[in-house]
């Protein structure tokens, strides 16, 4: 019971971070249908900057938690510029190219920015100053910290943010017409480019909330830290039906939430036979189960077949 | 008499281009041995990786199977043969057995990861496949407890190389005062084996099959009303690409006399689906082209990039080997920006492409 409570909270962390970096994935498919494969990296781009301001300020006497809002201010800045810029230079050039050519751009991005990133910030693994002091909790036989708190509040409050611009503001309608039909949006005096060109920004600005949440709960970043962590995010995306923003979100919670019930339980289960180190294998295979009987996604409307 | 010669297969008609490209084929692994052994091996990995490309190819060229997870037929084929010829478990079954056994096997995990994810749509198939290769990996990783089958991390070593009685590929032989290295004769069997997907590439093209393959491709709702068991169809491209990607699998274990899970990550399989898309995605010159420039750029960046630090600024700015990946990564990108069909796309593809276009 108390592993249960214990991973349950884990797992919703986790599962907060994989939620906001689906988003990312998901705006951008719903609306153009790219897998931006290099959004994984914008993620680690941004845990970079917000680790780099954090130290650089770490000394001026400010307080903590300041540093830490400036931090993931100056990370989601940067990360909104790096997500404009990529579609601006990489993406638009290839719109109505073949479907698979955007997807090599994106996989050669991805290599870009990883090793640009290892360029300014090294090889090594690089640790996070704690910020923040941190209190642990008891409830039940589980204990969780302040950080986690804070990371599931941030998460929740950014994501009823993000609905309210999606269902509310005219941006989220164009947003809206756009994902239906580019076309007829285009005829109705939605501006397609910029439209697509927010998409980026949006997702890549959550993209940098994320990663700050990783960098600050796992107090540890390192260049190739986007990939797996892009690549879940991503599986979460599918999971909850690509294209679908409340998917995106139930997706995450429940991919980190299967992970961590997956991890703690997963000795027991096969009688020790199978260790924790198979957590990763859960995501995909709760993936490929969901998707054979709801090949849309949990939430993804049936859609017909587009070749 | 005219039409009868436009009738012949191609390659009686451009005989001199076929005795030139056999000459050059020939002459490869000689002319790069002058510059050491390492670059025989470079060469040896690009007919490799022209092998697995191709056998990509039937599956996303040809069929429009978006697959990420290519890579887990590979190293089944690889362990496959790992695990049967070396002191592991003390097996030296000869590779005649070997090869063909990985090929089923490789096969029949294609059409079990197959069989319940082909009616998906493009791109939740190609995550499924990315799942499908990344729990083959993180396997191949962990099966060394509590029953020690894959050695976990740490990787198979002592691999049997290639061996037909005592003509061993792994050993140098003399031939008429020529001596032939190792890396060189498996150089050979390499060409042999590519050539033999080539012709298999080929006649699949125009085939029934191949064609079935097309018309799915490009409408499979239309193909299915014309009759055509999308089914099975798709699970027959799935599966013969899932074969050669075993038989690759197993001659790089016999080659390499080593391997690890580190060999067949997610990132293998996305450079050999860029080899497809990069050379031009279900034309065989243009996968050939992907393949080999894929594999010789980053071997050239990395052969080129130090001493080239060196001479302009005197020591090392940048660490060579991220530059190398960042050049890499670049030119994926201009390469897709200059030309979105690929370096060398069909003559058809390129065609619908300006019709798309006006």
């Amino acid at each position: 019971m108390d592993t249960l409570l214990q991973q349950l909270i884990n797992g919703l962390t986790l599962g907060a971070v994989y939620a906001l970096v689906a988003l990312g994935y998901t705006m951008v498919y719903g609306i153009i249908g790219l897998i931006n494969f290099a959004h994984g990296e914008v993620v680690m781009i941004g845990t970079m900057v917000a680790f780099t301001v954090i130290v650089s300020l770490a000394g001026s006497g400010m307080p903590p938690l300041m540093i830490l809002g400036i931090g993931l201010l100056i990370s989601v800045v940067v990360c909104m510029a790096l997500g404009w810029s990529l579609e601006r230079v990489a993406y638009r050039p290839l719109r109505g190219a073949p479907r698979l050519t955007p997807l090599i751009t994106a996989i050669g991005m991805s290599m870009v920015l990883q090793n640009v990133a290892m360029i300014i910030w090294g090889r090594n693994y690089i640790t996070f100053p704690p910020m923040i002091e941190k209190h642990i909790f008891h409830i039940g036989g589980a204990t969780f910290t302040n950080v986690q708190v804070a990371i599931v509040t941030l998460a929740a409050l950014v994501m009823l943010g993000l609905i309210y611009l999606v269902h509310r503001t005219r941006l989220g309608m164009a947003m809206r017409a756009t994902a239906q039909n580019p076309q007829v949006a285009s005829l109705m005096g939605v501006d397609i480019n910029r439209v697509i060109a927010m998409a980026f920004v949006i997702g890549s600005a959550l993209g940098a909330v994320a990663g700050c949440m990783v960098g600050s709960y796992y107090e540890i970043a390192h260049y190739q830290m986007g990939f797996m962590l892009g690549l879940k995010a991503f599986t979460a995306a599918v999971l909850g039906g690509i294209g679908n923003l409340a998917g995106a979100m139930a997706g995450g919670i429940l991919l980190g939430v299967i992970e961590a019930l997956g991890a703690g339980y997963i000795g027991q289960l096969t009688g020790d036979f199978l260790g924790s180190h198979y957590q990763d294998i859960f995501a995909f295979i709760v993936l490929i189960v969901v998707l054979m009987f709801r090949p849309s996604g949990l939430f993804g409307e049936r859609t017909g077949d587009r070749a | 008499m005219n039409e009868q010669l436009k009738k012949a297969a191609p390659w009686q008609r451009h005989w001199l281009a076929v005795v030139l490209i056999g000459v050059v084929l020939l002459a490869v692994p000689f002319v790069a041995a002058l510059g050491g052994q390492a670059w025989v091996r470079i060469a040896n990995f690009a007919i490799l990786y022209i092998f697995l490309a191709l056998g990509l190819n039937i599956v996303v060229g040809y069929a429009g199977l978006l697959d990420l997870g290519y890579v887990a037929f590979y190293a089944v084929g690889a362990y496959v043969y790992a695990l049967l010829a070396s002191p592991h478990f003390g097996l030296h079954l000869p590779f005649w057995v070997i090869l063909p056994l990985g090929a089923a096997i490789a096969c029949l995990f294609g059409m079990l990861l197959g069989a319940p994810t082909l009616k998906l749509r493009g791109d939740y198939l190609a995550i499924v496949t990315l799942g499908f290769g990344e729990i083959i990996r993180i396997f191949l990783n962990n099966l060394n407890a509590p029953i020690n089958v894959t050695n976990g991390a740490q990787g198979i070593t002592l691999i049997d190389p290639i061996r037909i009685g005592d003509f061993s590929f792994a050993d140098t032989t003399t031939i008429f005062g020529l001596d032939i290295s190792g890396p060189q004769k498996y150089y050979f069997l390499l060409v042999a084996l590519a050539i033999m997907v080539i012709i298999v590439n080929i006649r699949l093209q125009n085939s029934r099959v191949g064609r079935a393959w097309q018309a799915i491709r490009e409408d499979e709702v239309a193909a299915k009303a014309c009759g055509i068991n999308t089914r099975n169809i798709k699970l027959l491209a799935f599966a013969m690409g899932a074969s050669f990607g075993g038989v690759a699998g197993g001659v790089f274990s016999a080659m390499q006399g080593f391997v690890s899970p580190e060999s067949f990550s997610l990132m293998e399989s996305i450079t050999i689906l860029a080899m497809v898309v990069l050379g031009g995605m279900g034309h065989i010159p243009g996968v050939i082209l992907g393949a080999i420039l894929l594999t010789a750029l980053p071997e050239v960046l990395r052969y080129g990039i130090e001493p080239l630090q060196d001479a302009l600024f005197g020591r090392m700015i940048i660490d060579p080997e991220s530059l190398r990946m960042l050049i890499f990564g670049l030119s994926m990108v201009l390469v897709m920006r200059f030309r979105p069909a690929g370096l060398w796309p069909s003559p058809q593809r390129r065609r619908e492409l300006a019709e798309s276009a006006n």
